[in-house]
Protein backbone atom coordinates (compact mmCIF):
# COMPACT_ATOMS: atom_id res chain seq x y z
CA UNK A 1 0.00 0.00 0.00
CA UNK A 2 2.95 2.35 1.31
CA UNK A 3 4.37 1.80 -2.54
CA UNK A 4 1.60 2.44 -4.15
CA UNK A 5 0.91 5.99 -2.16
CA UNK A 6 4.45 6.90 -3.35
CA UNK A 7 3.73 6.43 -6.73
CA UNK A 8 0.28 8.33 -6.79
CA UNK A 9 2.63 11.02 -5.10
CA UNK A 10 4.90 10.40 -7.85
CA UNK A 11 2.56 11.10 -10.50
CA UNK A 12 1.08 13.82 -9.30
CA UNK A 13 4.52 15.97 -8.54
CA UNK A 14 5.38 14.76 -11.88
CA UNK A 15 2.23 16.77 -13.52
CA UNK A 16 2.92 19.52 -11.09
CA UNK A 17 6.24 20.04 -12.15
CA UNK A 18 5.68 20.47 -15.70
CA UNK A 19 2.71 23.00 -14.83
CA UNK A 20 4.97 25.28 -12.63
CA UNK A 21 7.45 26.49 -14.77
CA UNK A 22 5.81 25.86 -18.39
CA UNK A 23 6.34 29.47 -18.81
CA UNK A 24 9.82 31.35 -17.60
CA UNK A 25 11.31 34.14 -18.90
CA UNK A 26 14.80 33.43 -20.37
CA UNK A 27 16.36 35.96 -17.64
CA UNK A 28 15.47 33.42 -15.24
CA UNK A 29 16.54 30.28 -16.74
CA UNK A 30 19.92 30.45 -14.74
CA UNK A 31 18.67 31.01 -11.68
CA UNK A 32 15.96 28.60 -12.05
CA UNK A 33 17.92 25.88 -12.86
CA UNK A 34 20.45 26.68 -9.79
CA UNK A 35 17.48 26.80 -7.67
CA UNK A 36 15.90 23.61 -8.84
CA UNK A 37 19.44 22.16 -8.57
CA UNK A 38 20.07 23.22 -5.12
CA UNK A 39 15.89 21.74 -4.03
CA UNK A 40 17.75 17.90 -5.82
CA UNK A 41 20.29 18.28 -2.89
CA UNK A 42 16.84 16.83 -0.65
CA UNK A 43 19.10 13.67 -1.19
CA UNK A 44 20.44 14.66 2.11
CA UNK A 45 17.72 13.50 3.63
CA UNK A 46 18.55 10.10 3.05
CA UNK A 47 22.41 10.26 3.51
CA UNK A 48 21.53 12.11 6.92
CA UNK A 49 19.56 8.68 8.22
CA UNK A 50 22.59 6.40 6.90
CA UNK A 51 25.18 8.69 8.37
CA UNK A 52 23.40 8.67 11.89
CA UNK A 53 22.13 5.06 11.72
CA UNK A 54 24.37 2.96 14.12
CA UNK A 55 24.21 -0.19 12.11
CA UNK A 56 27.76 -1.10 14.14
CA UNK A 57 29.20 -0.76 10.09
CA UNK A 58 31.29 1.23 9.61
CA UNK A 59 30.68 1.21 5.50
CA UNK A 60 27.36 2.74 6.38
CA UNK A 61 28.93 5.55 8.52
CA UNK A 62 31.98 6.75 5.99
CA UNK A 63 29.21 6.60 3.12
CA UNK A 64 26.69 8.31 4.55
CA UNK A 65 29.40 11.27 5.69
CA UNK A 66 30.42 11.21 2.41
CA UNK A 67 27.10 11.41 1.32
CA UNK A 68 25.47 14.13 3.57
CA UNK A 69 28.89 16.79 2.87
CA UNK A 70 28.24 16.12 -1.14
CA UNK A 71 24.36 16.99 -0.60
CA UNK A 72 25.02 19.85 1.73
CA UNK A 73 27.51 21.10 -0.54
CA UNK A 74 24.64 21.24 -3.26
CA UNK A 75 22.02 22.47 -0.78
CA UNK A 76 24.36 25.58 0.84
CA UNK A 77 25.86 26.40 -2.92
CA UNK A 78 22.81 26.10 -4.83
CA UNK A 79 20.68 28.78 -2.61
CA UNK A 80 23.51 30.99 -1.79
CA UNK A 81 24.54 31.28 -5.55
CA UNK A 82 20.74 31.52 -6.53
CA UNK A 83 20.70 34.61 -4.28
CA UNK A 84 24.07 36.06 -5.30
CA UNK A 85 22.40 36.23 -8.88
CA UNK A 86 19.24 37.16 -8.63
CA UNK A 87 20.73 39.77 -5.95
CA UNK A 88 22.51 41.37 -9.46
CA UNK A 89 19.26 41.62 -11.62
CA UNK A 90 18.08 45.18 -10.94
CA UNK A 91 15.86 47.56 -12.73
CA UNK A 92 16.83 50.96 -13.88
CA UNK A 93 17.58 52.74 -10.87
CA UNK A 94 16.66 56.61 -12.32
CA UNK A 95 13.32 56.04 -13.85
CA UNK A 96 14.57 56.15 -18.01
CA UNK A 97 15.03 59.23 -19.69
CA UNK A 98 14.08 58.09 -23.43
CA UNK A 99 10.96 56.12 -21.74
CA UNK A 100 8.27 56.15 -24.82
CA UNK A 101 10.85 57.19 -27.56
CA UNK A 102 9.94 53.38 -28.84
CA UNK B 1 4.38 7.55 16.65
CA UNK B 2 3.80 10.78 17.24
CA UNK B 3 7.05 12.01 16.14
CA UNK B 4 6.88 10.26 12.58
CA UNK B 5 3.18 12.52 12.51
CA UNK B 6 5.35 15.70 13.16
CA UNK B 7 8.10 14.85 10.69
CA UNK B 8 6.00 14.05 8.01
CA UNK B 9 4.00 16.83 8.74
CA UNK B 10 7.10 19.16 8.61
CA UNK B 11 7.94 16.99 5.21
CA UNK B 12 4.49 18.16 3.79
CA UNK B 13 5.08 21.48 4.93
CA UNK B 14 8.57 21.73 3.02
CA UNK B 15 7.56 20.22 -0.24
CA UNK B 16 4.63 22.90 -0.39
CA UNK B 17 7.28 25.72 0.28
CA UNK B 18 9.26 23.82 -2.75
CA UNK B 19 6.55 24.21 -4.94
CA UNK B 20 5.90 27.60 -3.87
CA UNK B 21 9.40 28.63 -4.36
CA UNK B 22 9.56 26.95 -7.91
CA UNK B 23 6.70 28.57 -8.92
CA UNK B 24 7.88 32.27 -7.36
CA UNK B 25 11.32 31.42 -9.31
CA UNK B 26 9.55 32.25 -12.52
CA UNK B 27 8.67 35.26 -12.01
CA UNK B 28 11.17 38.46 -11.84
CA UNK B 29 9.45 40.44 -8.86
CA UNK B 30 9.48 37.00 -6.88
CA UNK B 31 12.07 35.14 -7.72
CA UNK B 32 14.75 36.35 -5.21
CA UNK B 33 12.25 35.55 -2.48
CA UNK B 34 10.90 32.18 -4.00
CA UNK B 35 14.70 30.95 -3.59
CA UNK B 36 14.55 31.79 0.25
CA UNK B 37 11.09 29.91 0.76
CA UNK B 38 12.28 26.84 -0.89
CA UNK B 39 15.70 27.31 1.09
CA UNK B 40 13.32 27.23 4.49
CA UNK B 41 11.89 24.42 3.02
CA UNK B 42 15.18 22.33 2.97
CA UNK B 43 15.65 23.52 6.57
CA UNK B 44 12.86 22.38 8.49
CA UNK B 45 13.26 19.40 6.17
CA UNK B 46 16.68 18.40 7.33
CA UNK B 47 15.99 19.81 10.96
CA UNK B 48 12.95 17.18 11.07
CA UNK B 49 15.36 14.30 9.83
CA UNK B 50 17.53 15.06 12.61
CA UNK B 51 14.73 13.89 14.79
CA UNK B 52 14.33 10.59 12.94
CA UNK B 53 14.11 7.81 15.26
CA UNK B 54 16.39 6.02 13.15
CA UNK B 55 18.93 8.77 13.64
CA UNK B 56 21.26 8.03 17.02
CA UNK B 57 24.71 8.99 16.39
CA UNK B 58 25.07 12.55 14.85
CA UNK B 59 28.85 12.98 15.39
CA UNK B 60 29.04 12.09 11.64
CA UNK B 61 26.32 14.19 10.56
CA UNK B 62 27.54 17.74 12.02
CA UNK B 63 30.95 16.74 10.31
CA UNK B 64 29.11 16.31 6.85
CA UNK B 65 26.86 19.26 7.56
CA UNK B 66 29.63 21.87 8.49
CA UNK B 67 32.17 20.32 5.83
CA UNK B 68 29.40 20.66 3.41
CA UNK B 69 28.33 23.95 4.61
CA UNK B 70 31.51 25.50 4.42
CA UNK B 71 32.52 24.09 0.59
CA UNK B 72 29.19 25.46 -0.39
CA UNK B 73 29.64 28.97 1.14
CA UNK B 74 32.63 28.91 -0.72
CA UNK B 75 31.79 27.75 -3.87
CA UNK B 76 28.88 30.29 -4.12
CA UNK B 77 30.93 33.70 -3.14
CA UNK B 78 34.06 32.83 -4.68
CA UNK B 79 33.07 31.79 -7.95
CA UNK B 80 33.23 34.43 -11.04
CA UNK B 81 29.84 34.95 -12.80
CA UNK B 82 31.88 33.83 -16.32
CA UNK B 83 32.57 30.69 -14.25
CA UNK B 84 28.90 29.91 -13.63
CA UNK B 85 28.00 27.65 -16.18
CA UNK B 86 30.72 24.96 -14.71
CA UNK B 87 30.01 26.04 -10.76
CA UNK B 88 26.16 24.65 -11.60
CA UNK B 89 27.54 21.86 -13.74
CA UNK B 90 29.61 20.69 -10.53
CA UNK B 91 26.72 21.23 -7.82
CA UNK B 92 24.59 19.03 -10.13
CA UNK B 93 27.45 16.59 -9.69
CA UNK B 94 27.81 16.73 -6.24
CA UNK B 95 23.70 15.96 -5.49
CA UNK B 96 23.99 13.25 -8.75
CA UNK B 97 27.42 11.72 -6.63
CA UNK B 98 25.18 12.29 -3.36
CA UNK B 99 22.13 10.02 -4.23
CA UNK B 100 24.34 7.54 -5.85
CA UNK B 101 26.31 6.92 -2.39
CA UNK B 102 22.55 6.92 -0.52
CA UNK B 103 21.97 4.35 -2.69
CA UNK B 104 25.07 2.57 -1.96
CA UNK B 105 24.29 2.90 1.48
CA UNK B 106 21.37 1.70 1.84
CA UNK B 107 22.57 -1.46 -0.17
CA UNK B 108 24.94 -2.34 2.45
CA UNK B 109 22.50 -1.85 5.19
CA UNK B 110 20.18 -4.28 3.55
CA UNK B 111 23.21 -6.43 2.94
CA UNK B 112 24.46 -5.91 6.87
CA UNK B 113 20.69 -7.19 7.79
CA UNK B 114 20.04 -3.91 9.92
CA UNK B 115 17.68 -3.01 8.01
CA UNK B 116 14.77 -5.52 6.14
CA UNK B 117 12.88 -4.40 2.51
CA UNK B 118 9.20 -4.59 2.86
CA UNK B 119 9.33 -5.36 -0.81
CA UNK B 120 13.13 -6.81 -1.87
CA UNK B 121 12.54 -6.85 -5.40
CA UNK B 122 11.22 -3.36 -5.44
CA UNK B 123 13.65 -2.17 -3.51
CA UNK B 124 17.00 -3.98 -5.15
CA UNK B 125 15.19 -2.37 -8.58
CA UNK B 126 15.42 1.74 -7.21
CA UNK B 127 18.50 1.28 -6.04
CA UNK B 128 19.51 -0.02 -9.25
CA UNK B 129 18.03 3.00 -10.81
CA UNK B 130 19.36 5.60 -7.89
CA UNK B 131 23.01 4.29 -8.79
CA UNK B 132 22.85 3.97 -12.48
CA UNK B 133 20.88 7.63 -12.46
CA UNK B 134 22.93 9.19 -9.66
CA UNK B 135 26.26 8.12 -11.64
CA UNK B 136 25.50 9.20 -14.86
CA UNK B 137 24.71 12.94 -13.85
CA UNK B 138 28.17 12.09 -11.94
CA UNK B 139 30.70 11.49 -14.20
CA UNK B 140 28.34 13.67 -17.03
CA UNK B 141 28.86 16.68 -14.75
CA UNK B 142 32.16 16.59 -14.37
CA UNK B 143 33.18 15.52 -17.80
CA UNK B 144 30.74 19.37 -18.61
CA UNK B 145 32.34 20.85 -15.74
CA UNK B 146 36.07 19.97 -17.25
CA UNK B 147 34.71 21.02 -20.56
CA UNK B 148 33.04 24.25 -19.46
CA UNK B 149 36.27 25.22 -17.25
CA UNK B 150 38.51 24.54 -20.45
CA UNK B 151 40.39 21.80 -18.31
CA UNK B 152 39.32 19.28 -21.47
CA UNK B 153 38.97 20.49 -25.19
CA UNK B 154 35.21 21.91 -25.48
CA UNK B 155 34.65 20.33 -28.79
CA UNK B 156 32.60 17.12 -29.15
CA UNK B 157 34.79 13.97 -29.16
CA UNK B 158 33.70 11.33 -31.97
CA UNK B 159 34.97 7.63 -32.93
CA UNK B 160 34.39 5.47 -34.94
CA UNK B 161 31.94 2.97 -33.21
CA UNK B 162 30.74 5.09 -30.78
CA UNK B 163 27.49 4.69 -30.60
CA UNK B 164 27.96 0.76 -30.61
CA UNK B 165 30.74 1.18 -27.48
CA UNK B 166 27.78 3.14 -25.24
CA UNK B 167 25.37 0.65 -26.83
CA UNK B 168 27.35 -2.60 -25.22
CA UNK B 169 27.93 -0.66 -22.13
CA UNK B 170 24.24 0.50 -21.70
CA UNK B 171 22.92 -2.94 -22.54
CA UNK B 172 25.61 -4.59 -19.75
CA UNK B 173 24.41 -2.30 -17.41
CA UNK B 174 21.06 -3.58 -17.70
CA UNK B 175 22.07 -7.20 -17.75
CA UNK B 176 24.01 -6.62 -14.67
CA UNK B 177 20.84 -4.57 -13.09
CA UNK B 178 18.39 -7.72 -13.58
CA UNK B 179 21.08 -10.39 -12.30
CA UNK B 180 21.34 -8.15 -9.43
CA UNK B 181 17.58 -7.36 -8.90
CA UNK B 182 17.05 -11.85 -9.81
CA UNK B 183 19.63 -13.56 -8.06
CA UNK B 184 19.31 -14.57 -4.82
CA UNK B 185 23.14 -15.10 -4.21
CA UNK B 186 25.12 -12.83 -2.07
CA UNK B 187 28.42 -13.19 -3.90
CA UNK B 188 26.55 -12.49 -6.74
CA UNK B 189 25.34 -9.45 -5.65
CA UNK B 190 27.81 -8.17 -4.77
CA UNK B 191 29.42 -8.57 -8.21
CA UNK B 192 26.30 -6.71 -10.06
CA UNK B 193 26.13 -3.99 -7.99
CA UNK B 194 29.52 -3.68 -8.28
CA UNK B 195 29.94 -4.11 -12.35
CA UNK B 196 26.91 -1.83 -12.97
CA UNK B 197 28.20 1.03 -10.52
CA UNK B 198 31.26 1.13 -12.24
CA UNK B 199 29.26 0.85 -15.36
CA UNK B 200 27.30 4.11 -14.48
CA UNK B 201 30.27 5.78 -13.90
CA UNK B 202 31.75 5.32 -17.16
CA UNK B 203 28.79 6.05 -19.09
CA UNK B 204 28.25 9.08 -17.89
CA UNK B 205 31.49 10.21 -18.73
CA UNK B 206 30.98 8.55 -22.29
CA UNK B 207 27.96 9.95 -23.06
CA UNK B 208 28.79 13.95 -22.69
CA UNK B 209 31.70 12.56 -24.54
CA UNK B 210 30.38 13.61 -28.31
CA UNK B 211 28.62 16.69 -27.23
CA UNK B 212 30.10 19.88 -27.98
CA UNK B 213 30.33 23.20 -26.33
CA UNK B 214 28.03 24.94 -28.11
CA UNK B 215 25.14 22.17 -26.68
CA UNK B 216 26.33 22.79 -23.18
CA UNK B 217 23.04 24.04 -22.64
CA UNK B 218 21.02 21.35 -23.38
CA UNK B 219 23.75 18.85 -21.42
CA UNK B 220 23.22 21.11 -18.36
CA UNK B 221 19.96 21.30 -17.83
CA UNK B 222 19.45 17.71 -18.72
CA UNK B 223 22.06 17.07 -16.26
CA UNK B 224 19.96 19.15 -13.37
CA UNK B 225 17.15 17.47 -14.65
CA UNK B 226 18.10 13.66 -13.97
CA UNK B 227 19.81 15.14 -10.32
CA UNK B 228 16.67 15.55 -9.30
CA UNK B 229 15.21 11.84 -10.55
CA UNK B 230 17.98 10.50 -8.98
CA UNK B 231 17.13 12.11 -5.72
CA UNK B 232 13.17 11.32 -6.36
CA UNK B 233 14.69 7.23 -6.77
CA UNK B 234 16.53 7.21 -3.70
CA UNK B 235 13.08 8.59 -1.78
CA UNK B 236 11.64 5.24 -3.16
CA UNK B 237 14.62 3.36 -1.52
CA UNK B 238 13.68 4.71 1.74
CA UNK B 239 9.64 5.31 1.42
CA UNK B 240 10.45 8.92 2.03
CA UNK B 241 7.91 11.24 0.25
CA UNK B 242 9.88 14.64 0.64
CA UNK B 243 12.39 12.99 -1.85
CA UNK B 244 10.10 11.31 -3.73
CA UNK B 245 7.86 14.65 -4.68
CA UNK B 246 11.12 17.30 -4.32
CA UNK B 247 13.31 14.89 -6.64
CA UNK B 248 10.21 14.65 -8.88
CA UNK B 249 9.38 18.53 -9.15
CA UNK B 250 13.45 19.21 -10.35
CA UNK B 251 13.19 16.18 -12.89
CA UNK B 252 10.30 17.35 -14.57
CA UNK B 253 11.20 21.54 -14.40
CA UNK B 254 14.46 20.37 -15.66
CA UNK B 255 13.10 18.53 -18.59
CA UNK B 256 11.07 21.43 -19.45
CA UNK B 257 14.23 24.07 -19.59
CA UNK B 258 15.96 21.03 -21.82
CA UNK B 259 13.15 21.15 -24.09
CA UNK B 260 12.84 25.03 -24.41
CA UNK B 261 16.83 24.68 -25.02
CA UNK B 262 16.16 22.10 -27.87
CA UNK B 263 13.29 24.14 -29.42
CA UNK B 264 15.81 27.60 -29.44
CA UNK B 265 17.91 25.22 -31.59
CA UNK B 266 15.33 23.43 -34.00
CA UNK B 267 17.22 20.38 -32.73
CA UNK B 268 15.43 17.11 -30.73
CA UNK B 269 17.27 15.80 -27.84
CA UNK B 270 18.25 12.83 -29.52
CA UNK B 271 20.19 14.98 -32.22
CA UNK B 272 21.87 17.50 -29.27
CA UNK B 273 23.13 14.17 -27.48
CA UNK B 274 23.77 11.12 -30.22
CA UNK B 275 24.86 13.75 -33.55
CA UNK B 276 28.33 14.52 -32.53
CA UNK B 277 27.59 18.15 -33.38
CA UNK B 278 30.26 20.35 -33.74
CA UNK B 279 33.36 17.26 -33.65
CA UNK B 280 35.51 18.87 -36.57
CA UNK B 281 35.45 21.94 -38.24
CA UNK B 282 32.98 21.23 -41.18
CA UNK B 283 33.43 22.07 -44.79
CA UNK B 284 32.27 25.69 -45.49
CA UNK B 285 28.65 25.88 -46.95
CA UNK B 286 29.52 28.18 -49.49
CA UNK B 287 29.02 26.29 -52.38
CA UNK B 288 24.86 25.70 -50.94
CA UNK B 289 21.59 26.99 -51.90
CA UNK B 290 21.09 30.55 -50.98
CA UNK B 291 24.92 30.96 -49.53
CA UNK B 292 26.14 34.45 -49.33
CA UNK B 293 29.18 34.98 -51.43
CA UNK B 294 31.58 37.93 -50.21
CA UNK B 295 34.51 38.83 -48.09
CA UNK B 296 35.47 39.75 -44.66
CA UNK B 297 35.62 43.43 -44.39
CA UNK B 298 37.69 44.60 -41.67
CA UNK B 299 36.94 48.01 -39.52
CA UNK B 300 39.07 49.62 -37.20
CA UNK B 301 38.05 50.88 -33.50
CA UNK B 302 38.23 54.50 -34.99
CA UNK B 303 35.52 53.79 -37.91
CA UNK B 304 33.17 51.84 -34.97
CA UNK B 305 32.99 54.95 -33.49
CA UNK B 306 32.09 56.99 -36.34
CA UNK B 307 29.52 54.40 -37.00
CA UNK B 308 28.17 54.43 -33.55
CA UNK B 309 27.97 58.22 -33.10
CA UNK B 310 25.37 58.47 -35.82
CA UNK B 311 23.60 55.57 -34.85
CA UNK B 312 20.02 56.51 -32.95
CA UNK B 313 18.77 52.44 -32.99
CA UNK B 314 21.53 49.95 -31.57
CA UNK B 315 21.31 46.42 -30.82
CA UNK B 316 23.78 44.32 -29.25
CA UNK B 317 23.64 40.86 -29.78
CA UNK B 318 26.09 39.10 -27.11
CA UNK B 319 27.69 35.78 -27.24
CA UNK B 320 29.83 33.12 -25.72
CA UNK B 321 32.74 35.29 -26.58
CA UNK B 322 31.75 37.85 -24.21
CA UNK B 323 31.60 35.54 -21.78
CA UNK B 324 35.59 34.55 -22.76
CA UNK B 325 37.18 37.99 -22.86
CA UNK B 326 35.05 39.05 -19.63
CA UNK B 327 33.83 42.25 -22.08
CA UNK B 328 30.73 42.53 -19.93
CA UNK B 329 31.61 45.85 -18.45
CA UNK B 330 32.71 47.58 -21.12
CA UNK B 331 29.91 46.14 -22.90
CA UNK B 332 27.44 48.34 -20.38
CA UNK B 333 29.96 51.31 -20.45
CA UNK B 334 29.51 51.27 -24.09
CA UNK B 335 25.91 50.78 -23.66
CA UNK B 336 25.87 53.74 -21.39
CA UNK B 337 27.91 55.65 -23.61
CA UNK B 338 25.62 55.47 -26.67
CA UNK B 339 22.65 56.30 -24.58
CA UNK B 340 24.00 59.92 -23.22
CA UNK B 341 24.94 60.09 -27.10
CA UNK B 342 20.81 59.83 -27.78
CA UNK B 343 20.86 56.16 -29.00
CA UNK B 344 18.67 53.52 -27.82
CA UNK B 345 20.17 50.98 -27.17
CA UNK B 346 19.17 47.15 -26.97
CA UNK B 347 20.37 43.56 -25.53
CA UNK B 348 19.43 40.69 -28.07
CA UNK B 349 19.62 37.93 -26.53
CA UNK B 350 19.78 34.26 -27.98
CA UNK B 351 17.87 31.96 -26.08
CA UNK B 352 21.15 29.17 -26.03
CA UNK B 353 24.02 32.36 -26.18
CA UNK B 354 26.58 30.89 -23.87
CA UNK B 355 27.21 27.52 -22.26
CA UNK B 356 24.05 27.62 -20.20
CA UNK B 357 20.52 28.44 -20.33
CA UNK B 358 20.41 32.26 -19.41
CA UNK B 359 24.06 32.59 -19.81
CA UNK B 360 24.42 36.38 -21.07
CA UNK B 361 21.19 37.48 -18.89
CA UNK B 362 23.74 36.54 -15.70
CA UNK B 363 26.67 38.16 -17.20
CA UNK B 364 25.25 41.45 -17.87
CA UNK B 365 23.49 41.68 -14.37
CA UNK B 366 26.54 41.14 -13.13
CA UNK B 367 27.80 44.44 -15.08
CA UNK B 368 24.64 46.44 -13.85
CA UNK B 369 22.59 46.66 -17.10
CA UNK B 370 18.96 46.32 -16.14
CA UNK B 371 17.02 44.00 -17.40
CA UNK B 372 14.20 45.61 -18.69
CA UNK B 373 16.45 46.47 -21.33
CA UNK B 374 17.49 42.82 -22.26
CA UNK B 375 14.79 41.41 -24.87
CA UNK B 376 14.23 38.20 -26.10
CA UNK B 377 14.82 36.89 -29.57
CA UNK B 378 11.03 37.09 -30.52
CA UNK B 379 10.56 40.48 -29.70
CA UNK B 380 13.54 41.99 -31.51
CA UNK B 381 13.55 40.44 -34.50
CA UNK B 382 10.48 41.94 -35.70
CA UNK B 383 11.88 45.53 -35.04
CA UNK B 384 15.58 44.07 -36.44
CA UNK B 385 14.94 46.50 -39.87
CA UNK B 386 14.65 49.83 -38.10
CA UNK B 387 17.97 49.24 -35.88
CA UNK B 388 20.98 51.33 -37.66
CA UNK B 389 23.50 49.04 -35.74
CA UNK B 390 23.88 45.70 -34.66
CA UNK B 391 26.76 44.80 -32.27
CA UNK B 392 27.77 41.13 -32.20
CA UNK B 393 30.11 40.62 -29.86
CA UNK B 394 31.54 37.05 -29.78
CA UNK B 395 28.38 35.35 -30.94
CA UNK B 396 28.51 33.13 -34.38
CA UNK B 397 25.34 30.61 -34.89
CA UNK B 398 22.97 32.73 -33.12
CA UNK B 399 23.14 35.06 -35.86
CA UNK B 400 24.20 33.22 -38.85
CA UNK B 401 21.51 33.98 -41.92
CA UNK B 402 22.51 30.75 -43.43
CA UNK B 403 19.84 29.07 -40.30
CA UNK B 404 17.19 30.69 -42.28
CA UNK B 405 18.21 30.39 -45.98
CA UNK B 406 20.51 27.87 -46.70
CA UNK B 407 19.19 24.38 -46.87
CA UNK B 408 22.27 22.58 -46.87
CA UNK B 409 23.30 24.22 -43.21
CA UNK B 410 23.60 22.16 -40.85
CA UNK B 411 21.96 24.56 -38.75
CA UNK B 412 19.23 25.38 -41.13
CA UNK B 413 16.26 25.43 -38.73
CA UNK B 414 17.87 27.00 -36.21
CA UNK B 415 16.06 30.33 -34.97
CA UNK B 416 18.63 32.65 -34.91
CA UNK B 417 18.20 36.72 -34.28
CA UNK B 418 18.50 38.56 -37.29
CA UNK B 419 21.61 40.68 -36.70
CA UNK B 420 21.86 40.42 -40.76
CA UNK B 421 18.39 42.92 -41.22
CA UNK B 422 19.89 45.76 -39.25
CA UNK B 423 21.76 48.60 -41.69
CA UNK B 424 24.64 48.19 -40.33
CA UNK B 425 26.40 45.21 -38.79
CA UNK B 426 29.49 45.11 -36.29
CA UNK B 427 30.88 41.67 -35.71
CA UNK B 428 33.40 42.03 -32.84
CA UNK B 429 35.88 38.31 -33.03
CA UNK B 430 38.94 37.06 -31.63
CA UNK B 431 40.18 35.81 -35.20
CA UNK B 432 39.34 34.79 -38.63
CA UNK B 433 37.99 31.12 -37.25
CA UNK B 434 34.75 29.50 -37.45
CA UNK B 435 32.01 28.89 -34.65
CA UNK B 436 31.27 26.15 -32.73
CA UNK B 437 29.53 24.41 -35.44
CA UNK B 438 32.67 24.90 -37.52
CA UNK B 439 30.89 26.89 -39.95
CA UNK B 440 32.02 29.97 -41.88
CA UNK B 441 29.36 32.68 -40.29
CA UNK B 442 27.76 33.96 -43.75
CA UNK B 443 26.79 37.34 -41.57
CA UNK B 444 30.14 38.15 -41.78
CA UNK B 445 30.47 38.09 -45.78
CA UNK B 446 27.32 40.63 -46.23
CA UNK B 447 28.04 43.87 -47.46
CA UNK B 448 26.90 45.90 -44.42
CA UNK B 449 28.83 43.69 -41.98
CA UNK B 450 32.54 44.94 -40.66
CA UNK B 451 34.56 43.13 -38.92
CA UNK B 452 36.36 44.24 -35.70
CA UNK B 453 39.02 41.37 -35.12
CA UNK B 454 40.77 41.24 -31.87
CA UNK B 455 39.72 40.56 -28.03
CA UNK B 456 36.28 41.97 -27.61
CA UNK B 457 37.20 44.08 -24.53
CA UNK B 458 40.06 44.84 -26.04
CA UNK B 459 38.53 46.26 -28.84
CA UNK B 460 35.53 48.10 -27.08
CA UNK B 461 37.75 49.78 -24.92
CA UNK B 462 39.26 51.20 -28.07
CA UNK B 463 35.62 52.33 -29.17
CA UNK B 464 34.67 53.59 -25.59
CA UNK B 465 37.90 55.46 -25.27
CA UNK B 466 36.62 57.14 -28.30
CA UNK B 467 33.70 58.50 -26.91
CA UNK B 468 35.25 59.35 -23.84
CA UNK B 469 37.77 62.02 -26.17
CA UNK B 470 34.78 63.27 -28.07
CA UNK B 471 33.34 63.93 -24.42
CA UNK B 472 36.16 65.93 -22.83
Amino acid sequence: MELILLFFIFTLAGFLGFELIAKVPSQLHTPLMSGSNAISGITIVGAIIAAGADDGSWITTVLGTAAVTLAMINVIGGYFVTDRMLGMFKKKDAPAKKEGSS
Amino acid sequence: MSREILINSAYILASILFVLGLKMLGRQATARRGNLISGIGMLIAIVVTLLDHHVVNYTWILVGLGAGTVIGLACAYLVKMTAMPEMVALLNGFGGLASLIVGAAEFFRIRGGTVVPENPTFTATVTYLTILIGGITFTGSVYAFCKLAEWLSGRAITFGGQHIVNGLMLVATLVAGVVYVVSGDPQTVLLAFAVYTLLALVLGWTLVMPIGGGDMPVVISMLNSLSGVAACAAGFIISNNVLVVAGCLVGTSGVILTAIMCKAMNRSLANVLFSGFGSAPAKAAAGGEGAIQGELKPISAEDTFAVLEAARQVVIIPGYGMAVSQAQHVVRELAEMLEKNGAEVRFAIHPVAGRMPGHMNVLLAEANVPYEQLVEMDAVNPVMPTMDVAIVIGANDVVNPAAARDKSSPIYGMPIINAHEARTVICLKRGKGTGFSGLENQLFLLPNTRMLYGDAKASLQGVVSEFKSLAA
